[in-house]
């Protein structure tokens, strides 16, 4: 199929008839073809692509463990809101205004940077760790909260919880229209 | 005066490089295949910068997607075996009895979305009917005895008996799910002694500092 007679016709003049040595080769064409098909069939239904994740721990509530006492103005408290924004502020609820931020690079990250950096100047080694509280409300959707996450892990913020929001937080979020 | 004849050549191209180097990534896509698992709620995960793996085996997964507005409980463990046991369990629990045929078809279930009380009609569909059936999603509360509950637990107590592994939980949600859904599955979790998952991500490239 694949070859083309070459040989040029006969020539038969005289001499001995040999008989025709039959060509060892096969035509692959089909074969090939087969198998390229297959290979289109296997890569187009397999996922190449791993499943990544990342880890979550949350604290048991269910027991009542020896609590230490933690200064407040180590602990920053993040609420997420709705319209992807967040609003924080350090220490005790109500003391301090609430930033209102957002995501990413200039907001939450350099807002942990920073405070990371004042509680680890105002306090002595080794307690001198931020502990960083999230609040996410009902309005705020499951990408905030993995975005938070990640900002943790990037900005190396070691302790942190995602707690209950409570209502005058909600109320807070309510007044910046973020609710 | 002689024509000069042109030397005709050959069409026959030598195939058998081709067809080795073919045959070589057949092996290799046949070995590395694993079907796609049809997600019924298409979940755009979210994105983050981790990289850890999720386990292929031993996993159980909970998905909470978006269909018609409402978000919607789908439910998934690995291991064929694990899936017929926790059936059987759950038959026990809801007093449903399920015939083999039933716990065979429920096995080969790698993703569902229905309560219990309508996953004998659910898995009485053929493979066709069922992509035009309406998943209503596992029902799921915070009290302690739910039905994602149940068969989160079941599935645990599956792997126990059958591999003497703790299972690995992960929930898969869409990015624009609101947070009280995703708190519901936490707190399932929570419910049992879970405090350990792996939430599913998409990986982004690495930020720059």
């Amino acid at each position: 199929m694949a070859e083309l007679d070459t040989s040029g016709g006969g020539k038969h003049k005289g001499g001995k008839i040999r008989s025709k040595k039959a060509s060892t080769r096969v035509d692959l064409t089909a074969m090939v073809d087969l198998a390229f098909l297959l290979i289109t069939f296997f890569m187009l239904t397999t996922t190449l692509s791993k499943k990544k994740a990342m880890d979550l721990a949350m604290p048991d509530n269910s027991v009542q463990k020896s609590q230490l006492p933690v200064a407040a103005s180590r602990s920053m408290t993040i609420l997420l809101g709705s319209h992807n924004k967040i609003e924080w502020y350090m220490g005790e609820a109500g003391k301090s205004a609430p930033n209102v931020d957002n995501y990413g690079k200039g907001g939450l990250r350099k807002a942990l940077i920073d405070n990371g950096k004042a509680v680890a100047e105002s306090h002595t080694a080794p307690d001198n760790f931020m502990i960083v509280l999230i609040k996410p409300s009902d309005k705020s959707t499951y990408e905030n909260l993995v975005t938070t996450l990640d900002e943790m892990s990037i900005t190396n913020v070691q302790s942190y919880a995602i707690v209950k929001i409570l209502p005058f937080e909600v109320d807070d979020l309510k007044k910046n229209n973020l609710y | 005066m002689p024509r000069v004849k042109v030397a005709r050549k050959s069409t026959f191209i030598d195939m058998t490089a081709m067809c080795d180097v073919a045959f070589l990534l057949l092996t290799f896509f046949i070995l590395t295949a694993k079907p796609k698992v049809d997600d019924p709620t298409k979940a755009e995960v979210p994105f983050s910068s981790k990289e850890k793996l999720v386990p292929e085996d031993n996993l159980a997964m909970v998905t909470v997607g978006n269909i018609n507005g409402k978000s919607t409980i789908f439910y998934s463990v690995t291991g064929s075996d694990i899936r017929a046991e926790a059936l059987k369990a759950m038959g026990e629990k809801y007093s449903i009895s399920f015939t083999p045929t039933e716990i065979n078809k429920f096995s080969l279930l790698e993703v569902f979305g229905v309560p219990i009380a309508n996953l004998k009609q659910y898995l009485d569909l053929s493979i066709e009917d069922r992509k035009g059936f309406q998943q209503t999603g596992i029902p799921a509360d915070t009290t302690a005895s739910n039905e994602l509950g149940n068969w989160i637990y079941l599935s645990r107590q599956a792997d126990r008996g059958l591999h003497g592994k703790d299972l690995e939980l992960a929930i898969k949600g869409d990015r624009k799910e609101e947070y009280p859904a995703i708190n519901t599955v936490i707190s399932v979790l929570a419910k049992q002694k879970i405090f350990k998952f792996n939430l599913i991500t998409d990986l982004r490239a690495a930020p720059k500092k």
